[in-house]
């Protein structure tokens, strides 16, 4: 527990010490504000659901963003030998890189909770859908992060991981959706809308908590962080 | 220990020991695989065939406690170039598990064993060659560990840093295991105390600097810089018994010569050729004996 709260303070001080959070974090902001309240005022409805509806597509160029470097830059610069050499079980290292991603998405979340506090004023505002959306949210962010973190320790080369990432991310996410599942054969949709990312999260927004897609999301994180530490014990066999 | 990458054995069967406060250099052109078998040792990769044991636990099970014996410089040494000295000190400290109360102690102890108090305070990224060397020779040293393993520590150093380094590894090297890379054979004559010359991933020697320079030492030259007429200090030189051939290295004026006498092998000529000197009223400006060099070893073994 501990090697892998000291990773995650070394990963968080990486990125508040440059300006990378602080950019990423006003970029994030300021573009999720303009979509949400774009539309605000002419739909002339209190709800967030427009917010929590985009949140995904931000995310497929934000979180590649994050994770890009985690494992890329080690390896390129080469201080992944110096962790790797440390009495500490990589399983610690993975961990520790994609918490600190995790811990670095809440901060963006807890600075989003300026709108629903700015509109809740406006008219009935319904709690119920925007914890939904935020636990949908988080998840999906997990997610995402779990993917990246996996893609970029397999590249030293942080462009690659994250170009990846997002074209595996956006795959990932559109099979779920009506209008892939439309071309589907019909036998295989079930399966199709199980596998993408969306539909699952398009559920918890609505604030219809099923265990069915947290389990989901679950295994779909606990694989990619597997997979990670098995692509790291990987260099014993090359 | 074998390695292959893919099918290529990079390590054709190395096998060796260290003991306690030995310092065993590593010495190879490059590509001939010190840096593999250092990867192995510290545990970054496994070997295909073979084990590392240290204290008699190997590598393979006891992972996580062998790691905490080993300090480990890598090639390159590269470092956090964002992050303060301070800052990386202690975070390394804190992933070799060293002990909350401990580890500013410890961070002060490597500091001025690595002279590293003027720069404690800078970010690793402005820091000059020598120093970053410094920083990742003091990280290697947090936890005092047993072992360390130091992969060319002196290589892009001005030659001030190289005395310092070289001196440190010696001093640190008497009460550690200390097994260190280089290509440069006077910094292994000088440092260590045992050398193993490597070649394409094999040990083609190993011994003490002595016993490897006696190996090809049969043959001995000497060398006499001679004031006279250069036809008849060859005349006479070669009536001397026991010689093998006379030639002319340098010139240094008319009748000043640097000349290089091969004896016939084993024997010693000195004493004769001082006298057919003396007798015949010659200078005498420089007389040497030339030993062949633990270089043309080196470059013997691994050519």
């Amino acid at each position: 527990m501990k090697n892998i709260y000291t990773i995650i303070k070394k990963e968080l001080s990486a990125y508040f010490n440059s300006p990378i959070a602080y950019i990423f974090l006003s970029v994030f902001l300021l573009s999720s504000a303009w979509l949400f309240f774009q539309n605000f005022f002419l739909n002339n409805q209190v709800s967030m659901r427009n917010y929590f509806y985009f949140l995904p597509w931000l995310f497929l160029i934000f979180i590649p963003a994050i994770t890009m470097r985690s494992f890329a830059e080690e390896k390129k610069n080469g201080t992944l030998e110096i962790l790797l050499t440390l009495p500490i079980k990589d399983s610690d290292l993975v961990l520790g890189k994609f918490l600190a991603g995790f811990i670095f998405v809440l901060t963006a979340f807890l600075f989003s909770l300026v709108i629903p506090v700015s509109i809740k004023n406006l008219g009935d505002l319904d709690f119920g859908p925007i914890i939904g959306g935020y636990l949908g949210a988080f998840l999906l962010a997990g997610s995402y992060l779990s993917l990246g973190v996996f893609i970029s320790s397999l590249s030293k080369n942080q462009i690659v991981a994250f170009i990846l990432s997002m074209f595996i991310t956006f795959v990932l996410f559109i099979i779920g959706t009506p209008f892939v599942l439309n071309f589907v054969p019909g036998f295989m949709t079930s399966f199709f809308s199980f596998l993408g990312i969306g539909s699952h999260f398009n559920n918890i927004a609505r604030g219809v908590i099923d265990t069915r897609d947290l389990v989901y999301y679950f295994s779909f994180i606990f694989f990619f962080i597997w997979l990670t530490v098995k692509n790291l014990e990987s260099r014993n066999y090359n | 220990m074998i390695k292959k990458y893919n099918d290529k054995e990079v390590l054709k069967g190395i096998s060796f020991e260290v003991k306690k406060g030995e310092i065993l250099g590593f010495l190879g052109p490059n590509g001939a695989g010190k840096t593999t078998t250092m990867k192995i040792i510290t545990g970054f990769m496994a070997p295909t065939k073979g084990k590392v044991e240290i204290d008699g636990k190997s590598m393979e099970k006891n992972a996580l406690r062998i790691k905490r014996k080993i300090g480990y410089l890598t090639e390159n040494n590269p470092l956090y170039d964002d992050m303060f000295v301070y800052d990386f000190l202690k975070f390394i400290a804190r992933l070799k598990q060293i002990k909350d109360k401990k580890i500013e102690e410890e961070i002060s102890r490597v500091e001025k064993a690595c002279g590293l108090e003027d720069v404690i305070l800078k970010p690793i990224g402005e820091l000059s060659k020598g120093f970053r060397q410094r920083v990742g020779l003091a990280q290697a040293l947090l936890g005092d560990p047993k072992v360390l393993i130091l992969d060319e520590p002196t290589s892009g150093l001005d030659p001030n840093q190289i005395v310092e380094i070289r001196n440190l590894i010696k001093k640190i090297g008497k009460e550690k295991t200390v097994i260190f890379s280089t290509h440069i054979l006077s910094e292994a004559k000088e440092v260590c105390d045992r050398i193993l010359i490597i070649r394409q991933g094999e040990i083609v020697a190993s011994g003490t600097p002595e016993e490897l320079t006696a190996k090809s030492n049969k043959e001995t030259l000497i060398y006499v810089k001679i004031k006279g007429n250069k036809e008849k200090v060859f005349s006479e030189i070669k009536k001397i018994s026991e010689l093998e051939k006379v030639k002319i290295k340098d010139k240094e004026s008319n009748d000043i010569y640097g000349y290089e006498i091969t004896p016939q092998e084993g024997k010693d000529i000195r004493e004769k050729l001082s006298s057919t000197i003396m007798k015949n009223d010659w200078s005498i400006l420089e007389f040497k004996k030339e030993e062949k060099s633990l270089e043309d070893v080196f470059r013997e073994l691994t050519k």
